[in-house]
């Protein structure tokens, strides 16, 4: 594999980026989609090619060096790729996902005047998305961190001639912005103990120069997981993600829900070294991790906005994958991406379907019996509830219970977090699933006469996605089921050197099989009951969310309100932080434009007074003149 | 100092007395200048002004043996000419104009 075609993989999405963005709008629709869609499947062949050449080669990972990027003193931060593993798992996710979401986009998008701009920041993202993931050192990955946070707010805020949209845009940035700032301290604590930004350096110096428990080391790896709470919309940054919702549905399915927002997992994972020598950060992350699985979980039992709901789940999603890394169960969470990528993927790219179908109706009360018209929706839909909620034998079912496997054994308390979490994302999924496919239609009539199944560069995606989601699974099947789980093998000699560093923490406690499969048969039956609960209650029943305007509840209406999260940081950080701005603002206009009229009342006068000497009269001149000069003169010669 | 060759013509008359009859011509210019309101007669004036700074060039370099100020002489005849010129040009005009050549009256010279 030579470096020139690895370079090749981020670079196609950029050149996709400048075609469609410079020619924008006069490339014709055609050809925006072809270029765009084409940037994305050649680097997708490019790291199926990356891969297979990684895998024969013996599994060697290896740093591709560009150029010398930034020297200053001792400090030497080259712009270089690392190919390994980890990386490599990422760009598969990123550039096959990504090519997916490209094709759906060509038909969700297609009657969008902004087109050209669409598929110009996707390919824009793809780009920095994939810098992240390739960079071979701490400031590359903030390039792609800060880039991907961009072209996030750019999407979010695609349809500009909204406010609220452009609200939910700015809410996002400015809240990934208090993440940066943890993620840049970090890096400059890095900087400060390693002298170093380069992975492969700042590893091997923290696992031969450090004790388990080192207070810097606690440091770094508390400031990157603030950086990583904001990407990856962790209690207390998560209020963001379901705001960017505003944004086109494939947006919401590849940024905010495949890619971007697993970034601080894959951040942590990279830094396993520093993670499994900071026991007390794995602490804080485990229980920020499980607080949010739930909280997020419990929000997203109400909602009745379809992409509300999946919105919350991906936040309760990425906390369960924060609990994986709390437990030092990094495969585990890695897995959990994998197929977390694949099945909300799908049901975000489902509900961008029903979107299409329903001409932008987003509120799951007016749906229902949308199953014959959308078969095709309908069923790929259904196998991504299937997978999210954790019932075998879908990928969920793998990656969650692997990880609730690894919780129960450091945490019990966590791990009955973790399961009650289970049971209300099969909960709400599954109530998600019959409000909009079961029952009678409850739509206006127009809605109901323009009903109508999505073309097939949508319906495919789907297909494929529904594909991957019953399938991927099995990648990681457990010894328990008489599997070899491929994918934790692969992974693991991502972590020799933290074994090295921490061995304690790796040794092996695993649980026997019988409690492994009480553990499984406990949450599959949890999730099963939960679904179960939902079908009575939404279709036997026939039950649909009260309007708006019921009142509601003591705590229904919490609960329904989000917990007053936003109402709350509203309070406490945007009124406040608006009085004093404004405040600062009329002292600078007062202050400021005082001492700017005092300078030009100043010159007024003087002028006013000099005007005066300006008569015009040729007489008065020349008078001044021969003053003038006998004053000279007087001075010259005399003094 | 070189050598000095003076005619005996000039020498009669004392350097001094150049000097005193170039400054009378030079404050009559002045006054003339100051105080009289017809444009012709402060044109004279100059040229009173210049004619005494020449008569003034034309004395010491006599008295020096030095030509070169004898030069500038010239070019301040030529250039008082073409200032002349050009000046008179003018009044002659602002008169047409205005019947006037009465530099109370002309005070339109503002910004």
């Amino acid at each position: 594999m030579s470096a020139s075609l690895l370079i090749l993989i981020p670079l196609l999405p950029l050149a996709g980026f400048l075609i469609n963005g410079i020619g924008f709008p006069n490339i014709p629709k055609g050809a925006v989609g072809i270029i765009g869609t084409l940037a994305v499947v050649a680097s997708f062949a490019l790291s199926v090619m990356t891969f297979n050449a990684f895998v024969t080669s013996g599994s060697q990972p290896f740093i591709v060096p560009l150029f010398d990027w930034i020297t200053v003193g001792d400090l030497n931060i080259p712009f270089s790729f690392q190919v390994d593993q980890l990386s490599l798992l990422m760009l598969m996710i990123i550039t096959g996902v990504g090519s997916l979401i490209h094709i759906y986009s060509i038909g969700y998008m297609h009657h969008d005047s902004g087109f050209g701009k669409f598929f110009a920041y996707l390919n824009l993202f793809l780009f920095f998305m994939l810098l992240l993931v390739l960079g071979s050192n701490y400031v590359i990955m903030f390039i792609g961190w800060e880039g991907v946070g961009l072209c996030s707010y750019l999407l979010i805020g695609f349809w500009n001639k909204n406010t609220s949209y452009n609200n939910a845009a700015r809410k996002a940035f400015i809240m990934n912005r208090v993440g940066d700032l943890g993620f840049l301290l970090g890096i400059f604590t890095i900087i400060a103990t390693f002298g170093s930004v380069e992975y492969s350096e700042v590893f091997s110096k923290a696992a031969a120069g450090f004790q388990v428990g080192d207070p810097v080391i606690i440091t770094i790896t508390l400031f990157l997981f603030v950086g990583a709470m904001g990407k990856s919309a962790q209690i207390p940054l998560y209020t963001w993600l379901p705001d960017a919702m505003a944004g086109p549905t494939p947006v919401s399915a590849l940024i905010h829900a495949a890619t971007m927002v697993t970034a601080g997992i894959y951040m942590v994972i990279r830094s396993n070294v520093l993670y499994s020598l900071a026991p007390s950060t794995l602490e804080i992350v485990g229980i920020i991790g499980g607080a949010t699985a739930l909280f997020a979980a419990s929000i997203g039992l109400l909602q009745n906005d379809i992409k509300k709901v999946l919105a919350y789940s991906t936040v309760s999603q990425l906390g369960y994958m924060f609990m994986a890394l709390g437990v030092m169960a990094y495969s585990a969470s890695m897995f959990h991406v994998i197929t977390h990528a694949f099945f909300k993927a799908l049901l975000f790219l489902g509900a961008g379907s029903v979107i299409h179908a329903m001409s932008d109706e987003q509120d799951i009360r007016s749906m229902g019996g949308l199953r014959k018209k959308l078969p095709v929706t309908f069923i790929t839909f259904f196998f991504g509830t299937w997978a999210i909620s954790g019932i075998p034998p879908l990928a969920g079912f793998f990656s969650k219970d692997e990880i609730l496997a690894h919780v129960f054994e450091h945490n019990k308390i966590l791990w009955v977090i973790g399961v009650l979490g289970s049971i209300m994302t099969s909960f709400y999924m599954f109530r998600l699933l019959f409000l909009t496919f079961f029952g009678t239609f409850r739509g206006t009539h127009e809605q109901e006469h323009h009903l109508h199944e999505s073309p097939a560069s949508m319906t495919i995606p789907l297909i494929i996605l529904a594909i991957l989601s019953a399938l991927g699974g099995f990648i990681g099947v457990p010894e328990a089921l008489h599997g070899s789980h491929q994918l934790a093998q692969f992974m693991s000699p991502l972590y020799d050197l933290a074994k090295t560093a921490n061995p304690a923490a790796f040794e092996h406690t695993s649980l026997s099989h019988s409690e492994e499969y009480m553990l499984m048969a406990i949450s599959v039956a949890a999730a099963l009951i939960s679904a179960i609960a939902a079908y009575v209650m939404y279709v036997q029943k026939g039950a649909v969310p009260a309007p708006d305007s019921e009142e509601k509840s003591g705590l229904q209406r919490v609960v329904y309100n989000k917990y007053y999260v936003d109402e709350l940081y509203d309070a406490v950080f945007v009124k406040p932080i608006k009085t004093l701005s404004n405040i600062l603002y009329s002292f600078g206009e007062i202050t400021i434009d005082l001492i700017i009229e005092a300078f030009t009342g100043l010159v007024n006068l003087i002028a006013k007074l000099l005007r005066k000497t300006q008569t015009g009269s040729t007489g008065e001149y020349v008078f001044a003149m021969v003053i003038g000069i006998v004053l000279i003169l007087f001075w010259k010669l005399l003094l | 100092m070189p050598e000095v060759n003076i005619p005996a013509v000039i020498q009669n008359i004392p350097l001094q007395s150049y000097l005193i009859l170039s400054t009378l011509l030079f404050v009559i210019g002045i006054i003339g200048v100051l105080t009289r309101r017809n444009a012709i007669i402060i044109f004279m004036s100059i040229e009173l002004m210049l004619n005494a700074a020449n008569l003034l060039l034309i004395a010491f370099s006599s008295y020096r043996s030095d030509p070169s100020a004898q030069v500038f002489v010239f070019f301040i005849m030529a250039v008082a000419a073409a200032e002349v010129a050009v000046g008179l040009a003018i009044i002659v005009m602002i008169y047409r104009n205005t019947r006037n050549t009465d530099i109370g009256f002309l005070n339109k010279l503002k910004w």
